[in-house]
């Protein structure tokens, strides 16, 4: 189990306190499938990708990264069970949408830049250390009910 | 991996307006790396990794340097970095795993510090930009 200091825990509820989970979620998928395209290939059913301006205005993508970023407030609520709290999602990426773990570390790392984008300097090297070790243990719970 | 005609663009515009201020921004996006990434402090045990030190700045000095020729020689990085391919190949050893990780740390630079200028495309061309100048890096390595 992922150990939590009490200042770690801090510094995720401090930093996630100050963000729009409808916009960082939106700019997130869209930064995801703009930066990676080959991660378009989840997405065929959502209609218009051609371009970044595409993506980005494309109302599903809106609507999806904020889906994703709501998931991800409840592991923040979670932390102590990321496991447990993702066992369902973590078989239906794996059962139903076929998504390979590794597209869950390509969108945590962005996930920090756009974090970075919108808090500046507050993004300090200690709140991205933490960041970067939240995202990549949601990943792995993700990725932990794979067979 | 081909960097485009837009790509290029979008990487000499990004270094062209953070100028002078690249020091600083190597010194930052290696601060960020120890402290985000532990396990790349092993590569400097001779260092001073401390807040603030003179030594991590001078090498975050080089590292942008670095780059900054890439970036003006963007159409034979290889060219550009043999050197530097050769000294990591040969020397350094640096494990491949680790340029992506800097590479990402100077993203978040870039992201805190001048956030309007990294645009989802301009994230793109850079990103992929710090993949090539990693993967010449890398290239002589066996």
């Amino acid at each position: 189990m992922v150990h939590w200091s009490a200042e770690e825990k801090q510094l995720i509820s401090s930093i996630w306190a100050k963000v729009s989970v409808e916009e960082c979620g939106a700019e997130a998928l869209a930064r995801l499938l703009i930066v990676y395209p080959w991660t378009q290939r989840f997405f065929s059913d959502f209609g218009n990708l051609s371009s970044p301006t595409a993506i980005i205005g494309n109302p599903k993508v809106r609507a999806h990264g904020k889906k994703v970023l709501t998931s991800f407030g409840e592991a923040i609520k979670n932390l102590d069970n990321l496991k447990g709290t993702y066992s369902k999602l973590s078989e239906l990426h794996c059962d139903k949408l076929h998504v390979d773990p590794e597209n869950f570390r390509l969108l945590g790392d962005i996930l920090v830049i756009v974090l970075a984008s919108h808090l500046g300097r507050d993004f300090t090297p200690v709140c991205q250390f933490t960041w970067q070790k939240l995202v990549g243990v949601v990943a792995h719970a993700l990725a932990h009910k794979y067979h | 991996m081909v960097l485009s005609a837009a790509d290029k663009s979008n990487v000499k515009g990004v270094f062209a307006k953070i100028g002078g201020q690249s020091e600083e921004y190597g010194a930052d996006a290696l601060e960020r790396m120890f402290a985000t990434y532990p396990q790349t402090k092993t590569y400097f045990p001779h260092f001073d990794l401390g807040k603030g030190s003179a030594q991590v700045k001078g090498h975050g000095k080089k590292v942008a340097a670095a780059l900054v020729e890439a970036v003006n020689n963007i159409d034979d990085l290889a060219g550009a970095l043999s050197k530097l391919s050769d000294l990591h190949a040969q020397k350094l050893r640096v494990d491949p795993v680790n340029f992506k990780l800097l590479g990402q740390c100077f993203l978040v630079v870039v992201a805190t510090r001048n956030p309007s200028l990294l645009t989802p495309e301009v994230h793109a061309s850079l990103d992929k930009f710090l993949c090539a100048v990693g993967t010449v890096l890398t290239a002589k390595y066996r």
